[in-house]
């Protein structure tokens, strides 16, 4: 009798195994065609949950209306739950705005465009299976991942299927070891390169204090590459103090240590979150050093009811000010405030302009919906070096062979809650 | 030497939030005998609400704070009802991942509500900073408030539960459901009662948490929530008194941890020292030693 | 085969040859469906993490369900195996060109690794009970992860150095290679990782922990999760099997790990992945298979390993409705109500062989 139980058990395994197998199976062939509609829905209604509902199944009725004949199926993996789900969420949002607007204008080269974000909850391995979904649905270049670790680990996978893909902010410098990987961003060195001359060269300070996210390889790889510059420069590291992604309430002793250091500037490379418990803590302790952020700040200002008085003289890189005259970004912005009721940050913004750049290299290399994922990787991966791309993240990129883009870094600033260009 | 107290007097800050946590996750554990995994994120709900109203609908903190206090009690409860009484028999494991489902549940609710940008919270205390030493000790006016609530919660705790019948009703089903029942006492009421009174306190430690470390993410509640855990086991879990001793004491060891040792280690130190203070009095500080049955 | 018709095979054989049979059953199916094109990609790359997560479910199992104890520290146990495999093989890449060998070694080493974890922490840990044993357990999880966080390991011609601070306090000569980035991890360990290896493991895990329970140790040790005073007035020496058990578990677990970081090209302490989070992901994994239930345990883990990517289309309603599916399902298999009316309405045999298996263990 339990034998027979136990055989009926190893059945239903095998059988519910099949089940999966053959039901994904059949959704990767047959969702081409028919699952349009729906994913190209989904993904729109995607994260809307407050604002703006009207307005995206408007627009979801337009896309579908549009995808007849063969389209370019370009996949999304970002987080959109978890701790980092605030900049998995502002990718999907920036590449969607981006590519509805590409359809509305009439898609590349007379092909719509199907964009479809999947989820990764910032973990490599759910990355990959986020990866293998798209495969699944038949993406044909990737805009993705999101964060650093999944990022590497899905470009093994890329470069195995040899799968053209761009992250938008990817910054760990294995995201573009393979040549199918590009990416919108600067680079973690870069970054931490940039600033330390920066400071340098304009004589910001003569006795720096660092404090880093010691278990975050965004924040390390730019302190690792700043510490490294500093050694050529006028001034001084007095301190370096670490916060782990465990114990990020408090601030207060980092903040002490630097002010004992007497630091007279404090560089934060890391995200806005967490920036903006420094700088309260930094107001609590009334010390007032020259704040001196990364790509990571941009957002504080967005940041509900945060007192931007904190924030004032802050200096930061930006590839994007959201506040910016530039006709592109405007538009952007306001797409963007319209749709989701918040202003975009950095991460919408690499996403939105990662849309367009690949939209500028298949339109380049002329590559078709019907051709598969690897001629289309070939065709984009020469067509990217020989672009030069004006966006809403900089004008004239231009990429290396390397995947890494040529963009000016900008420093800005914050002055009475406004942010301003400083080079 | 102004550097050490300035420490300890942050770390008796962080402390005294962990401490106010920890009073909530002691209380339903002493009585109900459940880790509540999803107390963390009751706190983060709680502050979700204050912001709502406080920031948002521009009531007058009072106010918001009550409703806080009135929605988390209500989610405690409804919690409870659905999700962990038809548990009761079962074993302590299975509502320990119930808890854990509660827990991803609530979080995934705020990320839909609210979405995944951080939130500012305006700080509910307008008391004016302590200036000591003539400016070079300073503890915020946040510190006092909730060392305040800590003292004035743990008194008010311990005098209800050894002097009111309801409290006297959750000491006995804490000491023995089975019997407490025979003896007449109403112990689905009494551990509804307990959730209650423990998300109340997750509504007060959500606003004193988030008017001391202004960031709010669905997210928010997770860590402190698990650190609170911590400093209860500390004190020993299930005693009042021991919470609010654990708390702190987690608080300064955190802080000093991270200034005279390493800031990369801080929690190991901290996980460290709890492992070194188990060892040595294995129920924590203040628990009580447990009875083994042959 | 033969052996199988023999009627004098205890259930307990026959039983344990069901759960064996299963695993291969499972993989013939999956090879047999991969051959014909029938398999997603999404289902491919699931293989490995689905092995994975049984390997770590059973030897989990060893230590809540047979030895009685709650351990939230199990993902710190796999980090240990995990990063000591990944170093070897970083090592020896160019060393050990042999795919299987350098891959076997790299397990036997993650699996030493994480045995001499098992007994540091067993020792003092296993002195302590309940829910202070969990949060101990608990807590050096989360040391382990945050140790390996921070440390950054490099390897020149001057042979291996080692920092807390940053690559760059390595002090490498210019070929030098870092081989740990800190919070980066580990990345381009080789992809050794496959299914069969996987299977493979699973069956050697299967193996040693049923024969384990079902040996004198195993009764030993499960006399002592019964009634510890009692076991101790029969002779039984409760530290030695506690330790044993808890050994077992966690070397199983560094294999797990080993197979892990030779999945992926990266391999990082993350609170996702090596975080009490995982701990407890893996305590679901046995709860809901059934504590003490092995073969509950490998069915767990591979519906809840596939379940959240099932729920793909469900976009931001996906993790919620994990949650939702979550407590719906431990209500639905424990609240005594739902049990009454399940045995009311037919679900009878379903529950019958669960009971079962769990007189068996």
């Amino acid at each position: 009798m339990k034998k027979i139980l136990s055989l009926c058990m190893a059945m239903a395994l095998v059988v519910s195994m099949t089940a999966c197998g053959s039901k994904d199976d059949g959704k990767a062939t047959t969702a081409a065609p028919a699952d349009n509609t729906t994913t190209a829905a989904a993904a729109e209604n995607d994260g809307t949950a407050a604002a703006g509902g009207e307005a995206t199944t408007a627009a979801a009725g337009e896309t579908v209306a549009f995808t007849g004949e063969g389209s370019f199926k370009i996949g999304g993996i970002g987080p959109t739950t978890g701790g980092a789900s605030a900049y998995g969420i502002a990718v999907q949002r920036g590449a969607q705005i981006a590519a509805d607007e590409i359809n509305a204008a009439g898609g590349i080269n007379g092909y719509m465009v199907e964009l479809n974000f999947q989820d990764d909850e910032h973990d490599p391995e759910k990355s990959v299976n986020a990866y293998n979904t798209l495969k699944d649905w038949g993406m044909q270049v990737l805009v993705g991942s999101v964060t650093s670790n999944p990022c590497i680990a899905v470009a093994e996978k890329s470069q195995a299927d040899n799968l053209f893909q761009l992250t938008p902010s990817g910054t760990a410098v294995d995201c573009v070891k393979y040549d199918n990987a590009f990416r919108m961003c600067f680079s973690d060195p870069n970054q931490g390169l940039e600033s330390a001359k920066y400071i340098g060269e304009n004589s910001l300070a003569t006795k720096v204090a660092v404090i880093y996210d010691s278990s975050d390889p965004y924040s390390v790889g730019i302190y690792e590459a700043f510490r490294a510059e500093a050694e050529n420069q006028s001034f001084e590291i007095v301190s370096a103090e670490a916060f782990t992604a465990d114990s990020k309430t408090d601030f207060s002793v980092q903040v002490q240590k630097s002010k004992d250091a007497q630091a007279d500037l404090l560089y934060m490379p890391f995200y806005y979150t967490e920036a903006s418990l420094v700088l309260q803590e930094c107001d609590k302790q009334s010390y007032k050093p020259v704040f001196f952020g990364v790509d990571g700040m941009d957002g504080i200002l967005s940041v509900e009811n945060f007192k931007v008085e904190l924030a004032n003289e802050l200096m930061y890189m930006a590839p994007f000010v959201a506040t910016s005259e530039d006709e592109q970004v405007k538009s952007f912005v306001t797409k963007y405030e319209t749709q989701f009721g918040e202003t975009p940050n950095q991460f919408a913004a690499d996403a939105y302009d990662c849309m367009y750049v690949v939209k500028a290299a298949i339109e380049k290399a002329g590559a078709t919906p019907d051709m598969d994922a690897s001629a289309i990787c070939d065709a984009l991966k020469t067509a990217m070096t020989e672009i030069s791309y004006d966006g809403i993240t900089g004008k004239e990129i231009s990429w290396e062979a390397t995947g890494e883009p040529n963009k000016a870094p900008m420093i800005v600033q914050i002055k009475d809650g406004v942010t301003v260009e400083l080079q | 030497m102004m550097g050490f107290i300035s420490y300890l007097v942050n770390g008796i800050s962080l402390g005294s939030v962990y401490a106010l946590i920890a009073l909530g996750y002691t209380m339903v554990y002493g009585i109900a005998k459940m880790l509540n995994f999803a107390h963390g994120d009751v706190i983060m709900i709680g502050s979700y609400v204050v912001f709502s109203t406080v920031s948002t609908m521009g009531l007058p903190p009072a106010a918001g704070i009550l409703i806080s206090v009135a929605v988390c009690t209500v989610l405690g409860v409804v919690i409870e009802r659905i999700a962990y009484r038809p548990l009761r028999q079962a074993s302590k494991l299975v509502v320990l991942i119930t808890a854990i489902g509660v827990s991803y549940f609530l979080q995934n609710v705020a990320l839909l509500i609210y979405g995944a940008n951080t939130k500012s919270f305006t700080s509910v205390v307008t008391i004016p900073p302590l200036s000591l030493a003539g400016g070079a000790l300073i503890i915020s006016g946040e510190t006092i408030v909730t060392i305040l609530a800590c003292i004035v919660i743990m008194i008010v705790l311990t005098l209800f539960i050894r002097h009111s019948k309801p409290g006297r009703a959750m000491l006995a089903v804490s000491e023995d459901g089975g019997a407490a029942q025979l003896m007449g006492v109403n112990v689905d009421g009494t551990i509804a009662l307990t959730f209650a009174i423990g998300s109340a306190l997750a509504a007060v430690a959500g606003v004193l948490l988030c008017s001391s470390y202004p960031s709010l993410t669905p997210y928010t509640g997770a860590m402190p929530g698990i650190k609170a855990f911590v400093a209860a086991v500390f004190g020993g879990i299930g005693s009042i008194p021991g919470a609010f001793i654990g708390g702190i004491l987690l608080g300064i060891i955190e802080i000093l941890g991270k200034a005279y040792i390493s800031s990369q280690l801080a929690d190991a130190i901290v996980f460290a020292v709890l492992i070194v203070v188990l060892l040595v009095k294995p129920t924590g500080i203040l628990g009580r030693q447990i009875q083994e049955k042959v | 085969m033969r052996q199988m018709k023999t009627k004098a095979l205890s259930k307990q054989t026959r039983n344990n040859l069901v759960t064996y049979g299963i695993v291969i059953a499972a993989y013939i199916a999956v090879e047999i469906l991969m051959r014909a094109g029938m398999v997603s990609s999404l289902l491919k790359g699931l293989l490995v993490p689905l092995c994975i997560y049984v390997i770590l479910a059973v030897s989990l199992n060893l230590t809540v369900g047979i030895l009685g104890e709650l351990s939230l520290g199990h993902a710190g146990f796999m980090c240990v195996g995990a990063f000591a495999g990944a170093i070897f093989s970083k090592c020896t890449m160019n060393a050990i060109p042999v795919a299987g060998l350098r891959f076997f070694l790299a397990l036997l080493i993650g699996a030493a690794f994480a045995a001499l974890a098992g007994i540091l922490v067993g020792i003092p840990v296993l002195r302590l009970k309940g829910d202070y044993l969990a949060i101990v357990t608990l807590a050096f999880g989360e040391i382990i992860k945050n140790v390996i966080n921070i440390i950054f390991l490099g390897r020149d011609s001057r042979g291996f150095h080692i920092s807390l601070k940053d690559a760059f306090d390595l002090g490498l000569e210019p070929e030098g290679e870092v081989i740990i980035k800190g919070p980066q991890g580990i990345t381009g360990t080789p992809n050794d990782s496959t299914f069969l290896i996987g299977i493979l493991l699973i069956l050697v895990t299967l193996f040693i922990v049923l024969n384990l329970i079902h040996s004198r140790t195993g009764r030993a040790i499960m006399s002592i999760r019964d009634n510890r005073i009692a076991a101790e007035s029969v002779g039984i020496n409760v530290t030695k099997y506690k330790l044993l058990a808890f050994t077992v578990s966690a070397s199983l677990a560094g294999v797990a790990g080993v197979l892990y970081a030779h999945n992926l090209s990266t391999l990082a302490a993350q609170p996702k992945n090596f975080g009490y989070n995982m701990s407890i992901m893996i305590l679901v994994f046995v709860v809901l298979g059934g504590i003490g239930n092995i073969r509950g345990s490998i069915i767990a883990a591979v519906v809840l390993t596939l379940l959240p990517e099932m729920l793909r289309s469900l976009n931001d309603y996906r993790m919620l409705i994990y949650a939702v599916v979550l407590i719906a399902v431990m209500i639905f298999s424990w609240s005594p109500k739902c049990r009454e009316f399940r045995e009311r309405y037919g679900l009878k045999r379903l529950l019958g062989s669960k009971k079962g298996a769990k007189e068996e263990v």
